[in-house]
């Protein structure tokens, strides 16, 4: 059996991290889909959903993933939960490959990883009451809950995640959104995972209810020592909930760091104008960020763009950036960046402090 | 903003209020029973203004937008009593053929999905010219040729190359741009956009909302933006209406109605917003979730979320009341709400 190397530093894609060991690590995955070819002898084209993946989530810490539709995040999260096996690289959960598990220790792994989903209407299965719904995965792993505790533990779940635990017999479409996807967090939490993969539990509910689901989640990893890989494109919730955030681009991870690192020292274009294109970071402290508005939309993840593939789109492309692709470069102590400039950009905030 | 209560044509011209909504209800009749989607709605647009409509999904902003332009489906909608004042001319009793004249040249709009918004069997160039040969009678080449000025005007690149492409060929922002070209083909007074960027990518949202916000300074035009994201109003308009349970609760400039809410409702969604300060807080929520608008309650629809409710809350509907200058709130208690954000 495989086992990562303790000296994770070395790595690119990991800011050093205190807790030593991840939980959950990812290292050099790519996933290529193959694209439907029109004629049979045209070249074969695959969509480089993950393009050279390293990323770590470690315990009791939640790691926020941000980038545009299209830049992999979904794939990440299905990929993490070892829904997929991806085309190269592996993924490690404990110290294990996840993909060269068999029999027990593989049931084991997946109960360790759930997911929650950014519908939950639909992943509900709407002929299930919420009590089946909820006890559904002990089907799999009685062991977590045996059936003659069992209704007093699916009651337990329900009050945890804030439902009505009379209601167990009502069926999906008696909720709202919000509640639905309470639901879904009930069933993602049911066997006492480890990591729990949010792909953008939020971003389907009211504006004025997500606040409610997103302080559930956060009570959630405080009683329970749960992880997260939050993927959303909500930039504020993003920056309320996670220790350490990713952005995404075109299937690489471009920049990587601490949440304030991220947000506040921001040391990739490509970020950067994420964060200005979001109005409800800006104006806060009245000293706004330079606005960034990129032209055209991202490029296709078929045929990205060589070198540096953020250079067709960036406002401080220099020749270099079209021939050759930068790598990570630590740009502090928990801090990296996708950028041949990643270090002017890094400095700009360290003149500003002492000025 | 002045009394809702005349209706003065002569008077809104004076004005400058391009669009004046008096008192509309909308209902729908569904297998359950009637839902009430828009429940007494009043609001105004002047000239040069952007107003927004902020409100959740099923708060009636969208309703509202399609009674305007005359495209809910009747049945199962129907307007029970109300009326849309485009210029001083009521558009729900305005002959039909007047009303064709009016709506597409005077006010038109930018829906939310582009792709659904054209029609995918023609080139995007032909559907712009079409604005052109309908309304305006001009030849198939003058209206080639104008609707390669208007891709130009919202900046889509080649456009004499791209006129003749259809619109999958193009990209999400492309085709909202084409879809905003036609929108604006025939120099409406008034433009209303359905949360034109909701669809799209945040970086591609930004260009869209500069490409609106731009096109109204140059114009002078009327716009009202419906959206449900607090930033997106913030960013682009200088009113805003905030929706609830098809009414609007509150009204007013941006700036001062996001930063000192009078309503609990607007005051609940301000707060809910993630700011940095809040970093490892709980984010303060409202609780509860929108009422069902098949059995709307007889006072406030909001008291059962709202912390300063009382008994009057339940008893009867709050009407929208001037509570400062060029401001309105449709609360009984909307002092108290006042005085918590000055403390």
């Amino acid at each position: 059996m495989p086992t990562p190397s303790t000296s994770t530093q070395a790595l690119p894609g990991f800011a050093n991290h205190p807790a030593g060991t991840p939980l959950m690590e990812m290292r050099d995955v790519k996933q290529h889909y193959a694209v439907h070819r029109h004629l049979p002898l045209g070249p074969r084209k695959f969509v480089k959903a993950l393009d050279g993946v390293d990323l770590s989530v470690h315990a009791g810490e939640t790691m926020g993933v941000i980038g545009e539709s299209g830049c992999g995040k979904s794939t990440l999260a299905r990929v993490m939960a070892g829904l997929e096996k991806p085309t190269q690289g592996r993924v490690f959960f404990r110290g294990q490959d996840i993909n060269t598990l068999r029999g027990d220790e593989k049931k084991e792994m997946r109960r360790n990883i759930q997911l929650i989903f950014q519908d939950p209407y639909s992943s509900l299965n709407p002929r299930m009451t919420v009590e089946q719904l909820v006890s559904e995965p002990y089907e799999i792993h009685p062991e977590v809950a045996p059936r003659a505790g069992r209704k007093a533990k699916i009651k337990e779940l329900l009050e945890l995640v804030g439902l009505n635990p009379n209601h167990a017999d009502r069926y999906p479409h008696n909720f709202s959104g919000g509640q639905q996807q309470r639901i879904g967090i009930a069933r993602g939490i049911a066997l006492n995972p480890q990591l729990l993969i949010c792909d953008e539990p939020v971003s389907a509910l009211d504006v004025s209810v997500r606040a409610q689901v997103v302080n559930l989640l956060d009570d959630l990893q405080r009683e329970l020592g749960l992880s997260y890989l939050f993927i959303a494109h909500d930039l504020q919730i993003v920056r309320h909930i996670s220790d350490r955030v990713a952005t995404m681009y075109l299937g690489r991870v471009v920049e990587l760091g601490t949440y304030a690192d991220v947000y506040d020292r921001t040391a990739q274009p490509y970020t950067r104008a994420l964060m200005s294109a979001a109005p409800e970071l800006r104006r806060n402290d009245g000293n706004d960020r330079e606005k960034i508005i990129l032209q055209g939309d991202p490029p296709s993840p078929i045929d990205p763009p060589a070198g540096c593939r953020f250079h067709t789109r960036c406002p401080m492309a220099q020749a270099i950036c079209a021939t050759k692709e930068p790598e990570l470069i630590a740009v502090g102590d928990t801090h990296e960046a996708r950028c041949h400039f990643a270090k002017d950009l890094a400095a700009e905030f360290v003149q500003g402090a002492g000025a | 903003m002045g009394s809702h209560q005349y209706a003065n044509p002569a008077a809104d011209a004076a004005d400058d209020v391009l669009l004046r909504v008096k008192d509309l209800e909308v209902e729908f009749n569904t297998s359950k029973g009637v839902a009430t989607a828009v429940n007494g709605m009043n609001f105004e647009v002047k000239r040069g203004q952007a107003l927004g409509i902020l409100g959740e999904s099923g708060s009636g902003k969208s309703v509202t937008a399609r009674a305007i332009m005359g495209i809910l489906d009747m049945p199962p909608a129907h307007i029970p009593r109300g009326e849309i004042l485009l210029e001083g001319e009521d558009l729900l009793t305005v002959a039909p053929r007047r009303h064709r004249q009016l709506v597409g040249s005077r006010v038109s709009m930018v829906f939310q999905d582009a792709l659904t918004a054209l029609n995918p069997v023609h080139p995007v160039g032909r559907q712009i010219g079409e604005l052109y040969r309908v309304h305006r009678g001009y030849s198939r080449r003058d209206a080639k040729a104008a609707a390669i000025k208007m891709m130009e005007k919202v900046k889509i690149p080649a456009a004499a190359k791209r006129v003749n492409d259809y619109p999958h060929r193009f990209s999400g922002g492309m085709r909202q741009r084409i879809v905003i070209a036609m929108a604006l083909a025939l120099d409406p007074v008034l433009l209303i956009a359905d949360e034109p960027t909701t669809a799209l990518d945040v970086t591609v949202q930004a260009q869209i909302l500069e490409l609106l916000k731009e096109q109204q300074e140059e114009r002078n035009m009327g716009l009202i933006l419906i959206t449900h994201d607090i930033s997106v109003v913030r960013e682009v308009t200088d009113q805003v209406a905030v929706m609830y349970a098809g009414r609007v609760v509150e009204h007013g400039p941006t700036a001062e109605v996001l930063s000192r809410p009078g309503h609990p409702y607007s005051r609940g969604l301000a707060a809910s917003i993630a700011g940095e300060e809040l970093k490892g807080q709980r984010l303060p929520a409202i609780p509860g979730t929108p009422p069902d608008l098949l059995h709307l309650p007889a006072g406030c629809s909001f008291a059962n979320r709202c912390a300063f409710a009382t008994e009057a809350c339940a008893a009867s509907i709050p009407a929208l009341e001037l509570i400062d200058e060029a401001r309105h709130s449709a609360c009984f208690h909307t002092r108290e709400v006042l005085a918590h954000a000055n403390a």
